[in-house]
């Protein structure tokens, strides 16, 4: 029996290899299991864009076809998926990933291979490896500047970090509790909480915030909450009566997508921070959204890891025309100061450290699950080690001129070239 | 075509109507003109100033403006950057009303607007400067907008205005409230310290969360080093190195009060080695033999010595500027009388709220007890009663969720969709309980563990096809507007209404299920066919028959619970499969075969999981582990569950 | 009459050449020691098929063989990698830290490069202390120790707690899906000191062997996979093969009746457990380097049931019937959710596997269960005419078990 898998397999192996005359993209997302809740948007979105690309003529005249796997939301089958879109399927690039943990799993393989990966999601930073993009923001991109808004317009004193309990939050609230603490905030003044994924009785948590209001001082809470477990914090947020006036909540995980959940009539002024919102208002976004709404359907809304798999597509495709290849080498020459028209009014230029420069935007909750946009900066360049923690302060990468991702600028040496898994 | 006409007249009429506005502009208009800067990109740390330049231009329009550009209906027209009141006329188009005369200017497309965002804290400051405005104001929703702006944002000029305002008031409700702010004002802006006292220790027995913010800042400390204590300060304690503090926390203290040198630290030294390595040596000590930190500190002490380095501060020079000096924390409140009422009052306030909290902890409690019995109670009769072991229970919790998710988008009242959800729910997992009992379930009655198998297997089926059919984004299921919010009963002490609803219906659960299995028929057929099918066959029960509708019973009751936890929580194709471990363990540990003992295994599950929640605040997913934990080793002691059956009615 | 082991189970013998002959056309046809038409991910997945082959085998022994439905085998699997997993994080870290370190103008303390490896390992999820269990992740000798102590003592002690207060049956399963429930929610911890659900990664990579391409790594992994399902499928016929054997069998058709016969039944149960157990740890030690990253999700009760899921599909109490259920169904689901299987358009709606593959599986699962329950190795029993005796016909007494019809007429 498993013999004739086995050359079953062997066989579909060899008659892919045969027809190599187009441009292979491979979609890794999970659809199914617990992460395919968000992540199926994106492999939606990347097919969106082979569909529109190929219209144009596809690049330099070769057809683009996508060849979607699934990884079930299963960390090691990542690495696995990832192994066999590379060597069986032989792909050219792949848009995949949403956790950090499954981005974790990826790495090693594609380095390996020397594949290439566009990373569409924010996360937490601390890395920057030679095969991978990051279009997604990294700390300094949405975290810190959210954080700045709460010290400087909301005037909040007291900080409740509430984060589902992976790297994405453990990281970020490392590095925000630093950065409060530089600002000023005692160390008691920080309350921290960490939740499973999935959480659904969030009844004591809110109390607890509620309670940190106690000593007079303004509470506001930064939520790296996950996923679904959002939907009963925000109810029961909701249901205590929490207005956004007395205790604020802003959160970087949630985004059009994850409202569409549920009611927003009793969240309305909580906020999120986000480098893209689907209320932005530019000529791209409502070309954006039309042709979206077109092709998944008219229900359906963008969010930020949509724009960033859509800069990403866009940056991806335009180096290889620029480099006449898709050779990965040749493409990531191409793509350093790449830019692309975003979404939000401006422009996104690839940096030499694999990340992109791209605007804060801090919106608030509207009643209809969308977010007025009430601050908005300037194009920040992301940050793949933060200022903000002594051991990566000295760190920085740059794959351009230095070819090195995690560069110590005191010693002036390259602490390593693969990248930390 | 009509239209095209229709919209170019428009547009000259526009045209001409903005010439003769810009001609001749409000002094209101002029005012906001030189402030445009900062109200087109407001921030909350500069528009104090201009807030308090509008209010003392004491303009008429003042007020209504700041409401209105609070509410975020005032507008900015582009190309003249002239402001207006806004209003909607469809998602393109806006009406643009002059603020001084109160006159339509025009309407304009909102490409060529730009509405003023004040953000969260610039609309409390506006809140805040309007509350002068506001207090005495006839209409009662302004002066309760007002009172909440200052709960908000109290602020000394506040007090006056608040005390006021308390004689004239008609509200009994507002006065109340009025009364109760002014004392909270008292506390820290009033300048009698005797008054102030007052205020404090009215507040002794009060469990607001605003009565601890207006005590707890007084109480604030800062730490502070010095020769010797300070006279005239208001010292909240003197400490000891040490005890209450370490020993480098407070050398720490002295050197920033610039009573001691600083310490060298560790990466200091090695910065100054490396600075002075020599020929491959530092003072005489070869590098490579530097890798442990006994031979740094030497090569340290030679430097120090040699006079390139400052020296290395040593453990009695840290002892003897300790000794030397004093370490205290000093309340920035100077008044002794105001911080001694402060510290009594919060002390009595203190032992309240922990009896409050706990009683807060029994509500959540109780109602998580509540939900795990909702969840457990359809397995206690399939499980406990019939023995069969249904792991598909969990879906069937989700496919009632689904209904009631599917019924809200063809009813849009919540009310009613609620009500025929319910119902719809029972019948739809009923009929899935009845054919999977028909299909499955009846093949297997001999065999508990492939039982267990093949229901895993529908388990398994039933989530992927709900994953086909909704998606996997979670899917709203709104509860109706009447079980929102909370029962408040003090600040500490609320529970939400939709979870009393679930506390309710489990009971409803508990009460019909305990007639059913006691009082009807079918329930009495239950037990019999359960007990001894044969014996029951013979007595002319058709055993077939009653374990179909009881499993479909069983199966209908978690649909219903399934609409009940969608509303708590998120409806999702995993709903079923998070409640589905716990859900077990609830019947194992009350017991089989007994919905009491369900009952039993829910409360103590639920109260031991906030327990142990309440012991580690930080850490919810440890409180899981625990609980499952102790669940494995209670199981040891009673094998058979709080109540275990006995005798005959034990079964095996 | 007294006959040699292999001539008792003749199956040993064909299996073990059968496993010989596969390990041997995988290496002809691999990239790194033969031909080439076998991928590298191919022959990773091969050799994690292997491994799930043995921790199948010790399933089989624990329910087929004991009838203990253990839902909690994979907690076993996942310390197992998680203690070789910590090795291969330390060494391999420690390789970095040490190299980048020694560009420094001075040497680094013993104390620097602990901090730094710290950093590295812990810095992804917000810590930089080493945690007092990774104590012996230095020593590769040590952590094989671990492989196989501490699945071994949490099966014992949760063994002699579960059989000695008499927990059986369907109990049993719910309580060793609790166990492992409850250590997949602490190994989520953070505190826990294992890097909490982002779990240990990276495992690929040998330490020191840097320049050895992942081809040959994967086939090594492969061989070693297969040396230890052919020594632990020998180790499982020999431990079912004789009086043990049948006693433990006993204690699966009628646990009273051995207990009356004066056997310790709780001992046996016991042995059976830990030993299992130890199998899995042992399969998990070799599955993990090859899958790469090792985490919490992989212990979740899920993993457990898909366990008992491969074993009854292949059919169970007979071992090569897990061995074929384990490769078959994770192969096929491999292949399934890879994309490869062609969309079925049925006109009004297309079939995608990728969607519809786990509604297959839950319903031929539920359809093996129901009308096939020797599984897939039930097919050999056609070859060998082994038949189980004819029971059709209505029960004739009260009980389970009891005489029927037929049987009764005979």
């Amino acid at each position: 029996m498993m013999k004739t898998l086995l050359t079953a397999t062997a066989m579909t192996a060899a008659l892919t290899a045969a027809a190599q005359a187009e441009i292979k993209v491979g979609v890794l997302h999970s659809l199914s299991g617990t992460m395919a809740i968000s992540e199926t948007t994106l492999k939606d979105t990347v097919l969106m864009m082979i569909e529109e690309q190929n219209a144009k003529g596809g690049i330099n005249g070769e057809m683009l076809v996508p060849v979607v796997v699934d990884p079930a939301s299963d960390w090691p089958l990542f690495a696995e998926k990832a192994r066999e879109l590379i060597s069986d399927q032989g792909v050219d690039v792949i848009f995949g990933c949403w956790t950090s943990v499954s981005r974790k799993s990826v790495l090693p393989v594609i380095e390996e291979l020397n594949g290439l990966m566009f990373y569409p999601v924010q996360y937490e930073g601390e890395e920057s490896s030679k095969n991978v993009f990051y279009t997604g923001a990294a700390p300094n991109q949405q975290a810190i500047p959210a954080t700045d808004y709460y010290l400087e317009e909301l005037g909040v004193e007291k900080f409740a970090l509430l984060g589902t309990d992976y790297v994405y939050p453990r990281t970020t609230n490392k590095i925000l509790e630093q950065y409060l603490k530089d600002k000023g905030i005692a160390e008691e003044d920080i309350f921290v909480n960490y939740t499973p994924f999935g959480h659904s009785d969030w009844s004591k948590i809110v109390a607890d915030v509620v309670a940190l209001g106690a000593d007079g001082k303004k509470v506001g809470v930064i939520s790296t909450i996950n996923g679904d477990a959002n939907i009963g914090f925000y109810k029961e947020l909701a249901a205590a009566g929490v207005s956004a006036d007395d205790i604020p909540v802003v959160a970087f995980s949630v985004g059009e997508e994850e409202l569409s959940g549920l009611d927003t009539t009793n969240l309305v002024g909580h906020l999120a921070a986000w480098n893209y919102f689907q209320s932005a208002e530019s000529e791209t976004n409502d070309a954006f959204i039309e042709s979206w709404k077109a092709f998944a359907g008219e229900e359906r809304v963008t969010n930020d890891p949509m724009e960033a798999t859509y800069i990403g597509f866009k940056m991806w495709a335009e180096a290889v025309e620029k480099a006449g290849t898709t050779d990965v080498d040749a493409v990531r020459e191409a793509m350093y100061g790449l830019e692309v028209e975003n979404l939000t009014g401006g422009t996104a230029v690839m940096l030499p450290n694999h990340h992109l420069a791209k605007p804060v935007l801090i919106g608030e909750i509207l009643e209809d699950g969308q977010f007025d946009i009430i601050s908005q900066t300037e194009e920040v360049p992301g940050d793949a080690w933060t200022d903000f923690l002594a051991e990566s302060a000295v760190l920085k990468s740059d794959w351009k001129d230095l070819g090195c991702g995690m560069y110590n600028t005191d010693t002036e040496s390259c602490v390593q070239i693969k990248s930390n898994y | 075509m009509t239209r095209t006409i229709f919209y170019g007249l428009g547009a000259a009429l526009l045209w001409l109507m903005t010439a003769t506005v810009s001609l001749a502009q409000s002094p209101i208009q002029d005012l906001l003109q030189t402030y445009e800067a900062d109200l087109a990109k407001p921030s909350r740390k500069s528009i104090g100033t201009v807030i308090e330049g509008l209010i003392a231009s004491g303009q008429p329009e003042i007020p209504e403006l700041l409401t209105k550009w609070r509410e975020k209906d005032v507008w900015q027209r582009k190309d003249d950057k002239l402001f207006f009141y806004g209003e909607k006329i469809d998602s393109k188009t806006y009406r643009l009303i002059d603020i001084a005369t109160g006159e339509v200017v025009g309407e304009l497309p909102k490409k060529e607007l730009k509405q003023l965002k004040p953000n969260s804290g610039v609309r409390g400051v506006i809140a805040t400067a309007l509350v002068q405005f506001q207090l005495t104001d006839p209409d009662r929703a302004t002066r309760e907008a007002g009172l909440t702006a200052i709960e908000r944002g109290p602020e000394a000029s506040h007090l006056g205005a608040l005390r006021a305002s308390i004689s004239p008031e008609t509200d009994a409700d507002l006065k109340a409230r009025k009364v109760r702010l002014e004392r909270l004002l008292t506390i820290p802006y009033d300048e009698d310290s005797a008054t102030r006292v007052a205020a404090i220790e009215s507040f002794s027995k009060d469990l607001g969360v605003d009565a601890r913010a207006a005590i707890n800042p007084l109480l604030t400390t800062t730490r502070k080093a010095a020769a010797t204590l300070p006279e005239n300060a208001n010292i909240a304690a003197v400490l000891e190195p040490g005890d209450d503090l370490t020993r480098a926390e407070a050398y720490g203290l002295l050197v920033d009060a610039g009573l001691a040198p600083a310490q060298v630290p560790a990466s200091a030294q090695k910065d100054a080695l490396i600075a002075n390595v020599e020929n491959g040596q530092v003072a005489g000590v070869p590098v490579h033999q530097l890798d442990n930190d006994a031979a740094r500190a030497d090569a340290y002490a030679k430097l120090a010595a040699a006079g390139t380095v400052p020296p290395a501060v040593t453990e009695t020079q840290i002892d003897e500027a300790l000794a030397a000096n004093v370490i205290f924390d000093v309340y920035a409140e100077p008044d002794n009388a105001v911080t001694d009422a402060a510290q009594e009052a919060l002390k009595s306030i203190e032992t309240r709220v922990f009896f409050n909290q706990m009683l807060d902890l029994g509500l959540d409690g109780l109602s998580l007890a509540s939900i795990y019995f909702l969840a457990a109670i359809g397995l206690a009769i399939t499980f406990g009663v019939m023995g069969v072991i249904n792991m598909a229970h969990g879906e069937f919790i989700m496919m009632g969720a689904y209904t009631g998710y599917v019924v809200q988008q063809v009813i849009p009242d919540y009310t009613v969709s609620i009500i025929v959800a319910i119902p719809l729910a029972f019948a739809v997992t009923f009929a899935a309980g009845v054919a999977m009992e028909r299909l499955v379930i009846r093949w297997l009655y001999n065999r508990p563990l492939e039982t267990l198998l093949a229901t895993f297997g529908i388990s398994i089926a039933l989530q992927q096809i709900a994953k086909n059919i909704f998606g996997t984004q979670a899917r709203p299921l709104t509860s109706p507007g009447w079980l929102d919010g909370a029962l408040v009963f003090n600040d500490v002490v609320s529970i939400s209404y939709i979870r009393i609803a679930i506390f309710v219906l489990s009971l409803i659960f508990l009460c019909v299920l305990l007639f059913v299995l006691n009082k009807t028929r079918l329930g009495l057929e239950t037990r019999a066919v359960t007990q001894n099918p044969r014996m029951a066959a013979s007595m002319g029960i058709n055993p077939d028959r009653v374990n179909m509708l009881t499993f479909g019973l069983g199966s209908g009751i978690a649909g219903i619970a399934g609409v009940a936890i969608g509303l708590y929580a998120k409806v999702t194709s995993e709903l079923g499969a998070d409640y589905i471990v716990q859900s077990f363990m609830t019947v194992v540990v009350g017991g089989v075969g007994n919905i009491w003992g369900t009952l039993l295994g829910a409360t103590m599950i639920g109260f031991l999981q906030k327990g142990i929640e309440w012991l580690n605040p930080s850490n919810t997913l440890a409180a899981q582990t625990y609980m499952i934990i102790f669940i494995i080793i209670f199981i040891q002691f009673r094998p058979k569950g709080i109540i275990a059956l006995k005798g005959r009615a034990a079964g095996d | 009459m007294q006959r040699s082991f292999f001539m008792r189970n003749p199956s040993v013998l064909i299996f073990i050449g059968l496993l010989a002959l596969f390990t041997l056309l995988v290496t002809v046809f691999s990239e790194a020691f033969g031909v080439g038409v076998i991928s590298t991910s191919l022959v990773k997945t091969l050799g994690k098929t292997l491994c799930l082959c043995l921790i199948a085998i010790a399933m089989d022994l624990v329910w087929g063989y004991c009838g203990i439905l253990s839902l909690g085998h994979f907690a076993f699997f996942g310390l197992g990698g998680y203690m070789i997993g910590m090795w291969l994080m330390y060494e391999r870290t420690k390789a970095i830290v040490v190299s980048s370190l020694a560009e420094a103008p001075l040497p680094p303390t013993a104390d620097e490069i602990r901090d730094g490896i710290g950093t590295q390992i812990f810095g992804v999820v917000g810590g930089a202390e080493i945690p007092p269990i990774w104590f012996f992740a230095d020593s590769l000798f040590a952590q094989l120790v671990l492989v196989v102590t501490i699945p071994g003592l949490l099966a014992l002690i949760f063994g002699w707690l579960a059989f000695r207060s008499r927990v059986t049956g369907v109990y049993l399963s719910i309580l060793t899906q609790a166990m492992t429930l409850a250590l997949a929610l602490y190994l989520f911890q953070n505190d826990s000191g294992l890097r909490g659900n982002n779990g240990l990664s990276g495992l690929q990579n040998l330490p020191g062997l840097d320049d050895v391409p992942q081809a040959t790594i994967s086939i090594w992994f492969l061989w070693a996979s297969a040396f230890a399902l052919g020594l632990g499928y020998l180790v499982a016929a020999w431990v079912v093969g004789g009086k043990f054997g049948s006693v433990v069998r006993g204690i699966r058709d009628d646990e009273a009746r051995v207990r009356f016969l004066g056997y310790h039944v709780e001992s046996y149960k016991l042995v059976v457990f830990t030993l299992t157990a130890i199998i899995a740890a042992i399969a998990g030690a070799l599955y993990y380097p090859q899958a790469g990253i090792i985490n919490p999700a992989e212990i979740a009760p899920i993993a457990s049931i898909y366990l008992a899921v491969w074993v009854a599909i292949g059919g169970r109490g007979r071992l090569y019937g897990a061995v074929i259920g384990a490769a078959f169904v994770s192969l096929v689901s491999t292949w399934f959710t890879g994309g490869q299987a062609p969309d079925i358009p049925l006109g009004f709606y297309t079939i995608q596997w990728v969607d519809w593959w786990l509604v297959l599986l839950g319903l031929s699962f539920v359809l093996v269960t129901l009308l096939a329950p020797q599984g897939i190795g039930g097919l050999f029993d056609l070859f060998t005419n082994r038949k189980t005796p004819e029971r059709g016909g209505a029960d004739l007494g009260p009980d389970a078990g009891s005489l029927q019809e037929k049987e009764a007429e005979q």
